[in-house]
């Protein structure tokens, strides 16, 4: 197999994104988790890159990394969290379950993966790079998509009210 | 694919915003001393031109203490997490169209991507970590409070910045900074440089506000406002570390007033150019200079208002950003659109 | 399209190298002196009390889902933009219902007071 500029950077980060991600479940400190987690977000990003999706990388930097983990960090803060060990579950019936859980996920993705002959797309599409633009999500996203899209700010409503009420019983 | 061309814009760009902000760090004191009736530095070098020089000289000796309860390693990240963002957001700025150098035509910016005004946005959403973990890592109070007033201060203003963006957007029709610029280069009516200035006045405004406060410059630079916060977020830096705070906040106002002059002030076009017979070369050498002109007047309108305006207490700052800025740039974004679908 | 990124992995590269080196260069050659006082944290000249690392107010929590929810509506506005021309006055009033729908939750928020500092 050829090793293209394309292939080393698959590689490179994917092996940075399992490698982070392990990180986040692994660290004590759970700003640390956090720092890792945007490390994940990033490597990401730069998978959609390879994928030629450039909005949808610079979304996920904006979105997750930008937005979503602020939040985290603040309620990280906000709760003052420390260590993990003062956290950790005394019952490990619970540990059991989620090991066997994953354990399960991940003989499910074997199995889709090598044995039940699943056709994968093994090259991107002809049109990759120009359904990744800007310009080709807004002309879909406000024609075949419109109703899903609309339908988002329902969605986001309901998220305005839930934030609200539940930070409310402080406010007052 | 050629790698040289790019690493040597790298360096440049590296290069160029270390000699700019030393520049811009004496200027801006000797512009505070005129305004405030005193002398400012003037004995390193001629007319103290230096003194920016031996300040980084001396920082860049000086003892780097992390405090007992910090923690270390990220207190070691955060200025880098500020530099690092500050530093790259400039990649994807254009300043000139292209240019024959040493025998091929150069383009005069670094990266032209299809989502170009978003990565500038997703680096802006970057540097609030940086401050938020300086002041959490230094484990002090004044940090700590600094550091979450700030990231509480930046992500409110990322939202009217965003939304004063669309208003350009709407009417360049691409994220790309240099279609952004060619698209101003038209005229209204015949004699009017189509400057998004002239088409979005609100818009305008609004950023100009936004940027202000993502810069933390006065009037809201209440990440460290001395009388209540000592230093805010880096009150427990010391050294160069404290220094790349300093630094990445010059960096930012550079780049800040870079952007405004490319989305509004019609970047590095210069009006009525083409009528003037020059050839491609010289054409593009006064774009360059162009650029460099406007986005100096935009600096020393930062550094002006900075020594002439009060600070805001913080409570009306969270009011200014999200009762009035927000509802104002999504009212002009509005009308704008409304504007644009029923006369085209 | 990937290579035209490239510049841009060598910027962010290159001004992370750059941050990296100040940081590094400074603990290298400044000196280390390190003595109770000096590694305490400040406080105003008095002995640290307690950890800085308390619980705060509620409101940042506030302040940081708003801009999460905002964020998305901005997000969804660019690709909008950018394809408006082709879009027309449909594309308008599409976008006008979305941002009512999302204005009802604005003046909700205003008025259950989450936005208020005092």
């Amino acid at each position: 197999m050829i090793m293209t500029f394309e292939t080393v950077l698959f590689y490179f980060l994917a092996a940075a994104s399992i490698a982070s991600a392990v990180m986040v479940i692994t660290r004590r400190s759970p700003v640390m988790s956090v720092l890792f987690l945007i490390v994940n977000f990033f490597s990401l990003a730069g998978l959609y890159l390879t994928l030629h999706a450039q909005f949808i990388a610079v979304i996920q930097i904006i979105v997750y990394a930008g937005a979503i983990m602020v939040l985290f960090l603040f309620v990280i803060m906000l709760l003052n969290l420390g260590d993990e060990q003062r956290l950790a579950e005394r019952i490990s019936y619970k540990k059991m379950i989620a090991v066997g859980l994953s354990f399960a996920v991940l003989m499910e993705v074997l199995y889709v993966v090598a044995y039940s002959g699943t056709e994968f797309p093994t090259k991107n599409l002809e049109r990759a790079v120009e359904i990744g633009t800007v310009e080709y999500i807004g002309r879909e996203l406000f024609t075949t998509f419109l109703f899903p899209f609309e339908i988002t700010s329902i969605l986001l409503l309901a998220a305005i009210i839930g934030a609200v009420v539940m930070a409310k019983k402080k406010i007052d | 694919m050629n790698l040289i061309e790019p690493l040597v814009k790298v360096v440049l760009i590296l290069a160029v915003m270390l000699t700019l902000v030393i520049l811009l760090v004496y200027s801006e004191r000797r512009i505070s001393a005129f305004i405030q009736n005193r002398i400012g530095p003037n004995r390193v070098g001629p007319k103290g031109i230096l003194q920016a020089v031996a300040d980084v000289v001396k920082l860049l000796m000086k003892e780097d203490i992390v405090p007992k309860n910090a923690n270390k390693p990220i207190h070691d990240l955060a200025p880098m997490i500020s530099i690092g963002v500050a530093m790259s957001t400039f990649a994807v700025i254009p300043i000139g169209g292209t240019m024959v150098l040493l025998g091929q035509s150069v383009r005069l910016m670094l990266a032209d991507v299809n989502i170009g005004i978003l990565y500038i946005l997703a680096l802006t959403s970057m540097g609030v970590y940086g401050i938020t973990l300086a002041g959490w890592s230094s484990n002090s109070k004044y940090s700590l409070l600094g550091g979450l007033r700030s990231s509480a201060q930046l992500i409110s203003y990322e939202l009217s910045m965003g939304l004063s963006i669309v208003g350009v957007l709407l009417i360049a029709g691409t994220l790309q900074l240099d279609g952004i610029v060619q698209a101003q280069s038209a005229y209204i009516g015949g004699w009017l440089p189509a400057w998004n200035v002239f088409l979005q006045p609100v818009a305008f405004v609004t950023f100009v506000v936004s940027a202000f406060a993502e810069t933390n410059r006065l009037p809201f630079d209440l990440p460290e406002a001395e009388p209540e916060l000592v230093g805010g977020y880096h009150t427990e830096y010391s050294g160069l570390k404290f220094g790349l705070f300093m630094l990445s906040e010059y960096v930012n106002l550079v780049v800040a007033s870079a952007i405004i002059v490319t989305l509004f002030l019609g970047g590095y076009s210069v009006p009525f150019a083409e009528y003037m017979n020059l050839s491609a070369q010289t054409v593009s050498l006064i774009q360059v200079l162009t650029f460099c002109v406007k986005t100096a007047g935009v600096i020393l309108f930062f550094v002006v208002i900075r020594w002439t305006l009060p600070r805001f207490r913080y409570d009306q700052l969270m009011d200014l950003g999200w009762k009035v800025m927000l509802p104002i740039a999504l009212a002009n974004l509005v009308v704008t659109g409304f504007i644009l679908a029923a006369f085209s | 399209m990937l290579e035209s990124y490239i510049p841009i992995f060598m910027m962010l590269g290159a001004a992370a190298l750059f941050g990296l080196v100040m940081v590094k260069l400074n603990e290298w050659l400044g000196p280390r002196r390190p003595s109770a006082e000096k590694l305490s944290t400040y406080e105003s000249g008095m002995e640290p009390v307690r950890t800085a690392r308390e619980r705060f107010s509620i409101k940042f929590y506030m302040v940081a889902v708003l801009f999460i929810i905002f964020d998305i509506e901005v997000v969804f506005l660019y690709p909008w933009a950018v394809a408006f021309n082709e879009l027309g006055m449909m594309g308008f009033v599409t976008m006008f219902v979305f941002i009512l729908i999302l204005l009802v939750g604005y003046f909700y928020v205003w008025r259950k007071g989450a936005l208020e500092w005092d």
